[in-house]
């Protein structure tokens, strides 16, 4: 692992609550090692502003290993930065140049208010799995677990569709601020899999009635969030998704 | 104070049956007037209030994060065990159960690890119903694979995601019902303090981490799930926001402390490679079922891995443990890889680190099915080292990763508190000395799932239990307090800040209480944690305005809670005049430097009730085993 070190300039949007207008303030990152990630680097950010008695910037984070889904900010226009396939905490500095200028936002959405700098609310997300995103299954009961042989295709692609994080990159990188990848996802993860099937028209159609109810935009085919997605949630997930949609419209009415 | 245990008496195949159907229960109709605070959403906490509100209580849960799915189980890759035994190749729940009391360094309860291998079976088919996405094989079973230190293969698992595919099936159970309004979730909240009413646990103070402000809770009783509490070596495989606050404030409140110097070191992490440095990152130790370790035979030899021809290679784990080899128990494996490079055989540019080389296993099983296995993980070495494993030998050091600590409870998961339960890694239940790979995500199910909702009923049934009043005074004293001492924290007004602390703490903790203890060591970290936290009561400083969202806040308050803990986890692995499991006592070795146990002197789980400030009183709760011959652990 190289020793090499970078400076950045960061223009990093600074907003104190829903309410403030925000701004975007400037700071200098000196001697950052490439070998760091970039939340490493916000962290060093931040202890400079700490030691001189100014307000750090805000950011999520948690696992830092790519998979909770805590994390991401707007780096240069891209969700979680410039690299593929990529969760801002597992973007490393090696992917930058010296002197290079990063503007740093927070994801914006209608539905997710920004609750402090890059800090943003994504509870409508659990509001859209509230509407629908599970199997009703109570504990206790439930056969053995190999009663019911799932094909090894199947339950690959319900895997990829479930490996989605729930970070709202799709949502930022929308035009139309849609989440239908994310809905998408939870509808194939359980429509692919027989355990989800009983459900698969109701829940479909409550979910999107949801996520259309919180101010979520429509899909438009722009593609963007496949490109931003960290996990590489594929947008075949929307076709499978208006298919059940289809067919639940045709033989349901949501339950609310 | 009495130790009583509860644990059932009978043969231990039957205790489960016999105290379920003794435990009293609650009426239908009686549930929806219970309260039940539930702390924390990882898989012990979304599983127990799924469980808890699906039997018709009414339930309360709390998480630092702002969506319960996001809890530190979400991080979990390998895997879960159960004794089902669909590889036909042996296991059983006595198998899976005499495994986890063997791996455990025969330091756990016999009746409650027994219990645990019985529900595993359960916990697979209720996620396979939630629709848990399992590794299947072309016929459309389910996949097993052989995990750190099992010659069964017992292991589900989910690609590498499988604490991520559990964690989704709870929380999605969480979430039905919490839209049929039996849930009520309150994110982005820390619980400050434990609130006691005539000694039982009634409620807790909690903060909003948005506005600031402090929120009174009431229950009938109060669950903790809140994980476990690595950071306090501040590097560690755990979540940024993992933190002891929740236990160690009930602590303070009378619940026991249980073996907390008990610290599972991980063999299989991304190496440390700068101060900057804010977690470490663990790789699977499934890598190890097909990935060799190794160093350089010749100490100091800095030659490139190309360079040293295979006869100056030192495959120390294969030479060492000829039948288990490179899948010794995770105690074994982080042990030797610290005793290669103390003896100068380290690798890359610290000297900190082992070789975990797939070369051979690429050559014998092609790229493909090494990629088919590990391509995920090898994805994700890459991503932080910029070096491509299919290329070049991964660098491993062994880095904090779970603690076996924790909370003490009995055999219904109440702690030393009437009315508080604890669940997951945050209790000290079921691992012993040292927890066997794919276990935690089973126990935390096991909890949550299928023995909470059984056991809280009984609680609540046997006791009077008065209506819930926030504005009693054990409240109104509690919230006050936890505002006093945020209000200290922010008056200290000095010069350094919390991660600095928080590193200096880690610092003492890793040297002195990490992989190898001694009395000495353990001495002199006893004379510099006080001074530690003597200036970060004088010297700390927390920038930003306390009634807002505010980070630094959130942890400064942690690590103060942290500092103390550190104290106690000292305290106990000096008493502890034996090596066992992940404990290791250098004074404590057979001639082979294996952990020496003392089953004469030390059989017993040291449990630490705390007085006053000054006061700390040891209890011993004994270990009795009436169907293991406690044996010293072989893996050669
Ligand atoms: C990288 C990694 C990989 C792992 N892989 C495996 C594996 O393959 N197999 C296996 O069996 N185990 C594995 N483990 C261990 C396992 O993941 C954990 O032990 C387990 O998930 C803990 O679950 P939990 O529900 O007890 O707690 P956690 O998942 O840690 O959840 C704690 C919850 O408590 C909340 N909380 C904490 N404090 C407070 C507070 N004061 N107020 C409010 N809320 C609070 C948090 O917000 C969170 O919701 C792994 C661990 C790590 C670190
Ligand atoms: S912090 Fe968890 S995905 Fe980035």
């Amino acid at each position: 692992m190289s020793t090499q070190t970078i400076n950045l300039t960061l223009k990093v949007w600074r907003q104190n609550g829903p309410d403030d207008k925000g701004r975007l303030d400037t700071y200098h990152a000196k001697n950052i090692s490439k070998d760091m990630s970039f939340l490493e680097m916000l962290d060093v950010v931040n202890e400079g502003l700490s030691k001189k008695n100014q307000d750090p910037i805000a950011f999520d984070s948690d696992c830092r290993e790519g998979i909770c889904g805590m994390c991401g900010a707007m780096v240069n226009g891209h969700a979680h930065g410039p690299e593929s396939e990529t969760t801002l905490c597992q973007l490393h500095m090696r992917h930058f140049k010296d002197g290079d200028t990063l503007y740093i936002e927070p994801f914006r959405a209608r539905a997710f208010k920004i609750i402090k700098d890059l800090v943003i609310d994504r509870s409508a997300f659990d509001q859209i799995i509230q509407a629908g995103g599970f199997i009703s299954v109570n504990t206790g009961g439930a056969p053995d677990a190999n009663a019911t042989p799932v094909s090894l295709e199947k339950s690959s692609l319900a895997m990829d569709a479930a490996a989605c994080i729930g970070c709202g990159a799709c949502v930022a990188s929308c035009p139309n601020a849609s989440a239908m990848l994310f809905v998408s996802a939870k509808v194939s993860h359980l429509a692919l899999l027989p355990q989800g099937q009983p459900e698969a028209t109701r829940r479909s159609l409550n979910m999107i009635c949801e996520m259309d109810h919180l101010g979520f935009g429509n899909c438009s085919n722009e593609r963007e969030c496949e490109a931003a997605c960290p996990k590489g949630i594929s947008i075949q997930n929307i076709a499978r998704l208006n298919r059940e949609f289809i067919k639940s419209s045709l033989f349901s009415t949501p339950s609310v | 104070m009495q130790l009583n245990a509860h644990i059932p008496s009978g043969p231990l195949s039957e205790k489960w049956d016999k105290h379920r159907f003794e435990l009293k229960l609650v009426n239908p109709a009686n549930k929806r007037k219970y309260e039940i605070i539930v702390v924390g959403t990882g898989l012990a906490g979304s599983s127990a209030a799924a469980s808890l509100a699906e039997l018709g209580y009414h339930v309360k849960i709390f998480c630092i994060q702002d969506s319960p799915r996001r809890a530190h189980s979400i991080a979990a890759q390998g895997g879960i065990n159960a004794a089902k035994n669909y590889p036909n190749d042996g296991d059983s729940i006595k198998r899976l159960f005499y495994d986890t009391i063997k791996g455990g360094d025969f330091r756990a309860r016999e009746a409650n690890v027994y219990r645990l291998s019985q529900i595993s079976n359960n916990i697979i088919d209720h996620c396979v119903a939630l629709g848990v996405p399992f590794a299947r094989e072309y016929g459309g079973l389910l996949a097993n694979r052989s995990f750190g230190g099992a010659q069964v293969s017992r292991t589900f698992y989910a690609r590498g995601q499988t604490g991520q595919q559990l964690l989704l099936g709870a929380y999605s159970a969480l979430s039905r019902q919490i839209a049929l309004g039996n849930v009520e979730m309150f994110t982005r909240r820390e619980m400050m303090d434990l609130v006691l009413i005539n000694d039982h646990a009634r409620g807790i103070i909690v903060r909003n981490l948005v506005t600031g402000e402090l929120e009174r809770h009431g229950a009938h009783s109060v669950v903790l799930a809140t994980g476990g509490y690595g950071n306090v070596f501040f590097l560690s495989t755990n979540a940024m926001n993992s933190n002891v606050s929740a236990s160690w404030r009930s602590y303070l409140k009378g619940a026991c402390f249980a073996n907390p110097s008990f610290t599972q070191i991980h063999p299989t992490c991304i190496p440390v490679h700068g101060t900057y440095q804010s977690k470490l990152t663990l790789m699977s130790e499934s890598l190890r079922n097909d990935g060799r370790v190794w160093v350089p035979k010749e100490p100091g030899d800095k030659r490139a891995f190309q360079d040293i021809p295979e006869s100056e290679r030192h495959y120390y784990l294969e030479a060492k443990y000829p039948s288990f080899g490179n899948l010794v128990p995770r105690d074994v494996a982080s042990r030797n890889a610290k005793e290669q490079c103390d003896a100068g055989r380290g690798v890359g540019e610290t000297g900190y680190a082992v070789y975990l080389d797939f070369r051979d296993a690429i050559a014998r099983d092609g790229k493909n099915t090494i990629e088919k296995k590990y391509g995920n993980l090898f994805q994700m070495y890459e991503r932080i080292t910029g070096e491509n494993p299919y290329e070049s030998p991964m660098k491993i050091y062994p880095a904090v990763h779970y603690t076996m600590g924790g909370l003490w409870v009995d055999y219904n998961l109440m702690s030393t508190i009437p009315g508080l339960f604890v669940l997951g890694e945050a209790n000290f239940s079921d691992h012993g000395a040292n927890r066997l790979g794919a276990s935690a995500l089973m126990q935390g199910l096991a909890d949550g799932f299928f023995v909470i909702p059984y056991t809280i009923g009984n609680y609540l049934n046997g006791h009077s239990q008065p209506n819930i009043d926030t504005s009693h005074s054990a409240f109104k004293d509690a919230e006050h307090e936890t505002g006093e001492r945020i209000n200290r924290l922010i008056a200290i007004d000095g010069k350094r800040t919390v991660d600095d602390f928080h590193k200096a703490l880690g610092n003492i903790m890793w040297e002195y209480c990490g992989m190898a203890r001694n009395e000495a060591g353990l001495e002199t970290a006893l004379d510099k944690l006080p001074e530690l936290r003597e200036e970060f009561w004088e010297n700390l400083k927390v920038p930003g305005d306390p009634a807002s969202f505010n980070q630094s806040l959130e942890r400064a308050i942690r690590v103060a809670d942290f500092m103390e803990l550190g104290e106690l986890m000292l305290h106990d692995a000096l008493d502890r005049e034996e090596s066992c499991g992940c404990h290791l006592r250098e004074e404590y070795q057979t001639d082979e430097n294996e952990a020496l146990r003392n089953d004469d002197e030390y059989c017993y789980v040291s449990v630490w009730e705390h007085q006053d400030d000054e006061n700390l009183q040891l209890h011993k709760e004994p270990l009795v085993f009436e169907n293991v011959q406690l044996s010293q652990r072989s893996y050669k």
